[in-house]
């Protein structure tokens, strides 16, 4: 009896540490719901044919992306082994203790001269110019735009553009060109609108758009190091910026006052607008037939240059992060190691990811793989992003409260606007003991 | 075979009234404190300090200060006046529509059963639903609304002016058969000789109805008055799904971006008790006057 009673405890004893071994045989990735995430299923599934670990990609609607992370990472949840998250999220995650610190592992395998800088600076470390990392850079990207050739190369229209503007219509070189090309494709009596641009204020829409003109203006949100924004996030260059944002919102198609990246795709695939502002990541879409009717005749630019010459972008993309409280965090280590590798990272691009490696990036196999991916290679080197810091959730609400009534309503003046906002984020930076 | 003792049997057969009680309030009451009481109790806590739900640094004792910041806050008073404007101009249409209709149901017309049913459709839906449903209908490109009013190319949900009129209506409309129901209720409650008697006095149609329709309905009005307020002062989805103006930021969206966009705990938790105890201080009101109709 006692020998079939310890064989019973020693069987159930193995099939317990067997099913230990299988769970850590498994990983969670969390993302949003995109296109992006889904390449990244199709390479984790290589992962698995390699190594035997299964790596699932869980995805959640944007809308629900940042709730819903949070909410898993305050409750110290272990569901997820590794989150994609948005790069101004690494000072309130990292701060709170939600990532797991990857400096030794960022240094280990020397990712600041392997991956872009601007991906290494806004997707990896906190707080700036620290030298601690949370991230790895997964999935650059940035805005660009997209334009209808047909539209422009149009002889009739050529020669109306010339006559009208005296110089030649082709996509903008400056945010002034841009505002003429839109003015001059505005023609709601034929339901063709000029221009599309963000205008959602419900997250990171809207002020992803605007900073593409503060930037590009030669503008800054405030100084990252000393969070002084008086003189800065109102500085002239900005409030010529968000006028000439004011201006273009006005050849945008009608009801264009809650749109994100769905409409602006949405604005050349059904023939409603010249050109329209989306990240990078969305263009797969506007080169696919299948989803874009309009697609030999769309071409894509780099954001245009402000009137002073600087060309910038707003920075999108995320970093894949360890989360702290993961029961699995040695084995997402090593697929880190393994998301890193040269050949990964050109596996992941050629799946449609949009690798943060230098290496790839610079070839020429990828800048010529679609239309677009040059204008994303040259774009990625001149990115600048919103703050980072633990508090940027109450920043970004409060940017949209003060710029969405000028912008959409033209509710006053847009130094007015940007004045309040000043006063606004010293007054939050004040609270957080930023600034006395 | 065994033989149970007498006593233990007979306790066995019958449980005695209180065992009875007990056995079903105890439950209710653990569920109540535990999902409830202690939930509010412990936010009630909350809101007297800094804590955030994102940090991971302890809560601070800070006394009154987040009330004192969000009774300071022009935009929490912003926000608090759209709520108010809200909720006028929604059940003031609501009770308008809804006893309008109610008048017109309570005369003999054919198929008046399934005309019933069919006006109730609207308050059977999913508000998500009715959000998503309505927003394409306001659409000004292809939205059936502006084609059947002849308005072109009007923006409902994108003008800052129009779009909380453009919310409220989708509420009238969602909630009218509600209020419609109740008057339906109370208007064939109303004694019949009344109306004969009033006829037989060649009183004419507004003098009965200001003197014998309305006060009899009053009293059920008033509770459809209560129940259609306290719903649209907290109303969110409606708002949330259809536009995100500043000027439809009812007071529960900035509530739910204070708790869960900023993670600002205990800022928020005291908010929602300052929406708590407007709705209590309202709803009183409201009970205090539906006493005095009922007394009448």
């Amino acid at each position: 009896m006692r020998n079939r009673i310890t064989g019973l405890v020693a069987g159930l004893g193995l099939t317990l540490a067997c099913s230990t071994s299988v769970f850590a045989q498994e990983l969670t990735i969390f993302w949003a719901e995109w296109d992006p995430a889904n390449y990244l299923q199709e390479l984790v599934n290589e992962y698995e044919a390699e190594t035997g670990v299964k790596v699932t990609v869980e995805t959640t609607p944007w809308s629900d992306f940042q709730t819903k992370t949070f909410t898993e990472l305050n409750a110290r949840g272990s569901a997820y082994d590794m989150v994609v998250g948005d790069s101004q999220w690494i000072g309130a995650a990292s701060e709170a203790g939600h990532y797991v610190d990857l400096t030794e592992f960022f240094n280990k395998h020397d990712l600041n001269n392997v991956m872009a800088p601007a991906t290494v600076k806004y997707y990896a470390e906190y707080p700036a110019s620290s030298g601690k990392y949370w991230s790895i850079p997964a999935e650059g990207d940035a805005v660009g735009w997209s334009y209808r050739k047909d539209w422009f190369e149009d002889p009739k229209e050529m020669e109306a553009f010339k006559a009208k503007y005296g110089y030649d219509l082709a996509p903008p070189a400056t945010w002034a060109q841009m505002r003429d090309i839109a003015e001059f494709f505005h023609r709601p009596d034929q339901n063709r609108y000029g221009i599309a641009i963000y205008t959602d204020n419900s997250y990171d829409g809207l002020v992803m758009g605007v900073e593409n003109a503060i930037f590009s203006y030669g503008g800054e949100l405030g100084d990252y190091a000393t969070y002084k924004v008086d003189g800065i996030i109102n500085s002239e260059q900005n409030v010529k910026a968000l006028e000439m944002y004011r201006e273009l919102y006005g050849f945008t198609p009608p009801g264009w006052a809650k749109t994100f990246f769905v409409e602006n795709n949405q604005a050349i695939t059904e023939n409603l607008a010249a050109m329209s502002m989306n990240y990078f990541a969305f263009f797969p879409a506007l080169t696919n037939e299948a989803s874009n009717p309009n697609a030999k005749v769309t071409g894509f630019f780099a954001n245009p240059a402000g009137p002073d010459g600087h060309q910038f972008a707003a920075l999108g993309g995320q970093g894949i992060s360890v989360i702290s409280y993961s029961e699995n965090q040695e084995e997402s280590m090593k697929f880190l190691e393994w998301f890193i590798k040269d050949e990964t990272q050109k596996r992941w691009a050629e799946l449609g990811g949009y690798t943060a490696s230098a290496k790839v990036l610079e070839s020429e196999e990828f800048q010529n793989a679609t239309p677009y991916n040059k204008a994303f290679y040259e774009t990625m080197f001149k990115v600048k992003d919103f703050w980072a810091t633990p508090e940027y959730a109450e920043l970004l609400i409060q940017m949209n409260q003060r710029i969405y009534p000028y912008v959409t309503a033209g509710q006053g003046t847009a130094k007015e606007a940007l004045d309040a906002l000043a006063a606004d984020w010293n007054a939050t930076f004040k609270k957080y003991n930023r600034v006395k | 075979m065994t033989t149970l003792d007498p006593r233990s049997r007979a306790a066995r057969r019958g449980l005695s009234d209180l065992s009875i009680r007990n056995l079903f309030i105890i439950p209710t009451i653990v569920f109540l404190i535990v999902f409830n009481i202690f939930p509010l109790l412990y936010s009630l806590g909350y809101s007297f300090t800094d804590f955030r739900a994102s940090s991971n640094a302890p809560a601070n004792f800070v006394g009154l200060d987040n009330y004192r910041t969000l009774l300071n806050d022009p935009f929490i008073w912003s926000n608090f006046a759209i709520t108010a404007k809200y909720v006028i101009v929604s059940v003031a249409g609501q009770v308008i529509v809804g006893f309008g209709v109610a008048l017109l149901l309570n005369r003999d017309i054919p198929f008046k059963g399934l005309i019933t049913t069919l006006l109730l459709l609207p308050m059977m839906l999913s508000m998500a639903v009715v959000g998503l449903f309505w927003k394409l209908l306001y659409d000004p490109s292809f939205g059936i609304i502006n084609y059947a009013l002849g308005l072109g190319r009007f923006e409902w949900l994108s003008d800052p002016d129009m779009a909380l009129y453009a919310v409220a209506l989708t509420d009238i409309w969602m909630w009218s058969p509600f209020v419609m129901l109740l008057s339906l209720a109370g208007l064939s409650a109303v004694p019949k000789h009344l109306y004969e008697a009033a006829a037989i006095d060649r009183a004419g149609p507004l003098y009965t109805f200001f003197r014998i329709t309305l006060p009899l309905v009053a009293p059920i009005l008033m509770i459809a008055i209560i129940f259609r307020t306290m719903e649209a002062f907290k109303t969110f989805d409606l708002a949330y799904i259809l536009t995100s103006q500043p000027t439809t930021e009812v007071i529960s969206i900035r509530l739910y971006k204070m708790a869960f966009q900023e993670w600002q705990t205990g800022l928020s938790c005291a908010l929602a008790y300052i929406v708590l105890i407007m709705v209590i201080a309202i709803t009183n009101i409201y009970v205090k006057y539906l006493n005095k109709v009922k007394e009448r």
